[in-house]
């Protein structure tokens, strides 16, 4: 039982994703065509709550429900890979509207060819691990 | 109560979204979509073929757990908490897609241009959305990170790296959306 706490808080992401119409192919297309500021006010509200409690565990030095101390991983220094992978995932943002996340919430919500999506996303995650040696990061 | 059947606006949903990240941080976890993808090839036998799927997907379980309880929140809301008033789409936006005959939301999600199953299955709309996918789940894994991992962990962390992945994704997003979307529709 010790996923239970997890799958919970999944319910609740998928619930407010799906509420805040963040899954919505028609969101997305609105938000790259600037023609809204939904999806611009979702992400930066999301990115401010985080700035303030993350700001908050550090200098609190609060410790997780396991007892360590919270420290946040660096991302790894570089530019190309964060470029070039970001270009090729908007690029199949923009088309097929979905991110990894709303992928599932909608093939869960019974929007069944979304499971075309979930397999390219897989069959793309996989090419990338084959030729991940060969890439410039 | 009338409120839970309605979309939630922007400032509610920014918050909300923040606190799943947090929670996760809380648990000692982390807030990352696109990783389950990895994990998903590592349990498929991915690492028969490369050394990026071996490592001890077993440890990523917790996270398998969050997206299952995703995609039951997705059923719950799509079924149980929406009074199908859907999508309040910008009339401008609705009459572009209308010249791409790309329908309008009508209080559904997503367009039956693209994800009706009798559109899906054609060969162009397999194409599209097995395409679509394929770009994410590469670009994911090659940059690291998703909307989840850059665009919210990432920056709400002060990660100049999650801010270059954000300017990537939205070059890739401008390009797709203005000028290969209409060349495919």
């Amino acid at each position: 039982m010790k996923y239970f706490k997890f799958l919970l808080t999944g319910i609740f992401f998928g619930i407010v994703l799906t509420k805040s119409e963040a899954v919505s192919w028609y969101r997305i297309y609105e938000m790259f065509h600037f023609q809204s500021f939904h999806m611009y006010g979702i992400i930066t509200v999301a990115i401010i709550t985080g700035l303030i409690g993350i700001q908050f565990f550090k200098r609190r030095k609060v410790r997780d429900t396991d007892g360590n101390i919270i420290e946040i991983q660096d991302k790894d220094k570089g530019i190309t890979r964060y470029l070039a992978g970001g270009m090729l995932f908007g690029l199949g943002w923009a088309l097929a509207g979905a991110c990894p996340g709303p992928m599932f919430i909608l093939f869960g919500a019974g929007f069944w060819s979304m499971g075309m999506v979930i397999t390219g996303a897989l069959a793309g995650t996989f090419v990338y691990g084959l030729l991940k040696d060969k890439l410039p990061h | 109560m009338d409120f839970i059947f309605k979309p939630f606006p922007w400032y509610v949903s920014g918050v909300l979204i923040g606190a799943v990240m947090l929670l996760l941080i809380y648990m000692g976890r982390n807030f990352g979509m696109s990783s389950n993808l990895r994990t998903m090839c590592a349990v498929l036998g991915s690492g028969k073929f490369a050394g990026f799927f071996r490592f001890d997907w077993k440890a990523q379980r917790w996270n398998l757990a969050v997206v299952l309880g995703a995609m039951i929140g997705g059923f719950i809301t799509v079924h149980f908490l929406s009074d199908g008033s859907g999508v309040d789409l910008n009339p401008d936006t609705v009459a572009q897609l209308a010249r791409m005959n790309i329908d309008a939301p009508q209080g559904r999600l997503l367009p039956d241009a693209l994800f009706g199953m009798e559109q899906a299955l054609t060969p162009k709309g397999l194409l599209i959305l097995l395409g679509g996918g394929f770009l994410v789940g590469f670009g994911a894994r090659y940059a690291g990170g998703c909307t989840s991992g850059h665009a919210i962990s990432g920056i709400s962390n002060l990660q100049l790296p999650s801010v270059i992945a954000v300017i990537g994704f939205f070059i890739g997003g401008l390009l797709m959306s203005h000028l290969i979307l209409p060349l495919i529709f």
